[in-house]
């Protein structure tokens, strides 16, 4: 699979990413690169195998419903960047 | 006293003995520390002050006969492991002033037990790496020559033991970063099953594949440490409701019943591995010689997906990572961009600034294989592969009992010498993925050494939950090998 220059912007933007101008060219070689090697994949019969997403082999992890003290805001709020009273604060959603 | 040279076992005869203090340890350590890390980089954070406080505490714990499994003894922690009021970065610039709230389940449980923690590991950020040169902050050296890597991601902790900075050290292990440092850095390494070990307050990378484990400088103190931190918790609704036996009884049942009718298995797939360097073979061959002396029956395996590992794996690791390290985008913790336009330009230049090249790399690739139209390709084919790799396993265990492999296809590298090429990088981890793929427990142990002095480990992986098997077997095999020097001059 071949990653153009438009396609790594297109993820960059999808992921929250800002990628360098003079970086993107690299990145869509490297990219290129291991998604060429990854393509390998596509020589397994996978026809009818499930699909695996985790190696716990658990469901349904259940617990009681405990009524337990909140930390506080000033315990889960302390490492924030910036802050308004008890609210993070960031900077306008709309233009 | 030579203090450095203390394992966690000698360390803690001669404390609840009272012949050595915890104090006077902890000194020696940190007085090692300011001497030689210097030129090695091991640690991102030292605490000298907290580390003595926790020693005084000790001493006072052991005069009054409290002691448990690590009273007294000079733990190192991979700056992974979220430390209450102590610095926990990641490697990275994103969380470069981040100070948790909370201890994470495994140091609660070393700290319950009396263990100092002397300090905080350099990693590749995010344990995304296999040289610790991905860290936003320091390369860290390989002890037994400086111009080398240490290997990755856990290298800070490896290099930390090596160096006798630390009695042991704990690393986090998602495709072989316990296991390839340790191997390369000539100390004992072990990746838990899935589920062993806790991971709340682990930060997360690939969530179903990463643990943490031990470093240490034998086997016996691995069975320790591993004691220590096994266990369900309900604070990780992964952790395994299993029964924890005692690990430390695993080198009794070498010394009764040596490893007879022990079966080790070779995959066959993994001695055509490309480009595995004559010297690892050398040490591979010699191991198992080593273990048909000790009455190990040593027969060929298949695992047919070996050639499908690397490529699977390096879809679902950044898959993971990519939805994992979302959280990180200046809201509600570490550094924020602070010129920007409007909430989503805040997210991209934080990212883009608070990220190295690596971690980006992997979000992208993650994003990419995860977005509209590639998902049932990329993640969906790769997880399938995943399915069959561990069904390869399961047949195997049916036949052996532990499998015997190289850790790395060679010996550390040179600093620098990889670092532009990263499929190139991502090969190299062929041996070790495959326990976090199927799940299983693995270890790394010295082995040998290079031509020019550098250690080379082999590993050894077990059925799930039979880490037993794997501290048996390694116990054996240390006892029996007869290696020159085990620990680097600095």
């Amino acid at each position: 699979m071949k990653i153009s220059k438009d396609e790594v912007e297109r993820m960059a933007h999808l992921a929250r990413l800002e990628i360098d101008d003079s970086q993107k060219e690299k990145m869509a070689g490297q990219l290129s690169n291991i998604l060429q090697y990854i393509d390998k994949l596509k020589d397994v019969d996978v026809e009818g195998v499930p699909l695996f997403s985790g190696a716990a082999f658990m469901t349904n992890v259940l617990r009681d419903d405990e009524l337990k003290a909140s930390p506080g805001p000033c315990v889960t709020l302390a490492n924030a960047p910036r802050r308004i009273e008890d609210f993070y604060a960031v900077p306008g959603i709309m233009k | 006293m030579e203090f450095h040279k203390l394992t966690i076992g000698s360390a803690k005869k001669l404390l609840f003995d009272h012949q050595i203090t915890s104090f006077e340890l902890t000194s020696a350590l940190l007085d090692r520390i300011e001497t030689y890390d210097n030129d090695i980089g091991a640690f991102i954070t030292v605490d000298k002050d907290s580390a003595l406080e926790q020693a005084e505490k000790a001493d006072k714990d052991i005069a009054g006969n409290h002691t448990s499994g690590l009273t007294g003894v000079p733990i190192a922690l991979k700056d992974l492991l979220c430390t209450k009021g102590m610095k926990t970065t990641c490697a990275s610039k994103i969380l470069e002033n981040f100070i948790p709230r909370y201890d994470g389940t495994i140091v609660k449980k070393l700290k319950e037990n009396g263990a100092i923690i002397i300090g905080k590991t350099n990693l590749d950020e995010f344990a995304m790496g296999s040289s610790t040169e991905n860290s936003s902050f320091k390369i860290t050296a390989n002890p037994w020559n400086k111009a080398y890597v240490p290997g990755g991601s856990s290298g800070g902790s490896a290099a930390a033991v090596a160096a006798q900075f630390c009695c042991a050290a704990l690393g986090t292990d998602t495709g072989g970063s316990i296991r390839q440092p340790a191997s390369h850095c000539g100390v004992v390494g072990l990746k838990p099953t899935y589920g062993r070990v806790s991971r709340f307050g682990l930060v997360s990378y690939g969530s179903s594949l990463d643990q943490i484990g031990p470093i240490t400088k034998d086997i016996k103190d691995a069975a320790i440490l591993l004691n220590v931190i096994s266990g369900n918790d309900k604070m990780d609704s992964t952790s395994a409701r299993v029964d924890v036996p005692d690990f430390t009884k695993a080198p009794d049942m070498f010394e009764k019943h040596s490893l007879k009718g022990m079966t080790i298995g070779i995959p066959r797939e993994y001695l055509s591995v490309d480009g595995i360097d004559p010297e690892v073979e050398k040490v591979f061959k010699n191991a198992k010689e080593i273990f048909k002396d000790l009455g190990v029956e040593i027969k060929e395996i298949s695992l047919p997906h070996t050639d499908y590992v690397v490529a699977a794996y390096y879809i679902i690791a950044p898959c993971e990572a990519s939805s994992n390290l979302a959280r990180f985008d200046g809201v509600k913790y570490g550094f924020r961009e602070k010129s920007c336009d409007d909430l989503i330009d805040m997210y991209k230049k934080t990212k883009s600034k608070g990220f190295g090249p690596e971690v980006q790399r992997r979000i992208i690739i993650g994003t990419y294989a995860l977005s509209a139209g590639y998902y049932d390709a990329y993640y969906g084919r790769a997880s399938k592969v995943r399915t069959l790799i561990m069904e390869d396993f399961s047949k195997a265990f049916e036949t052996c009992d532990l499998i015997l492999s190289p850790v790395a296809p060679s010996p550390a590298f040179k600093i620098g010498e990889n670092t532009d090429d990263p499929l190139t990088m991502y090969l190299t981890d062929i041996f070790t993925l495959s326990a976090n793929m199927a799940g299983i427990p693995g270890i790394s142990i010295p082995a040998g050494y290079s031509s020019n002095g550098l250690p080379i480990g082999i590993q050894m992986m077990a059925n799930r939950f039979d880490e037993m098997s794997l501290l048996r077997a390694g116990y054996g095999f240390e006892t029996t090998i007869r290696l020159g020097k085990k620990f680097p001059d600095l």
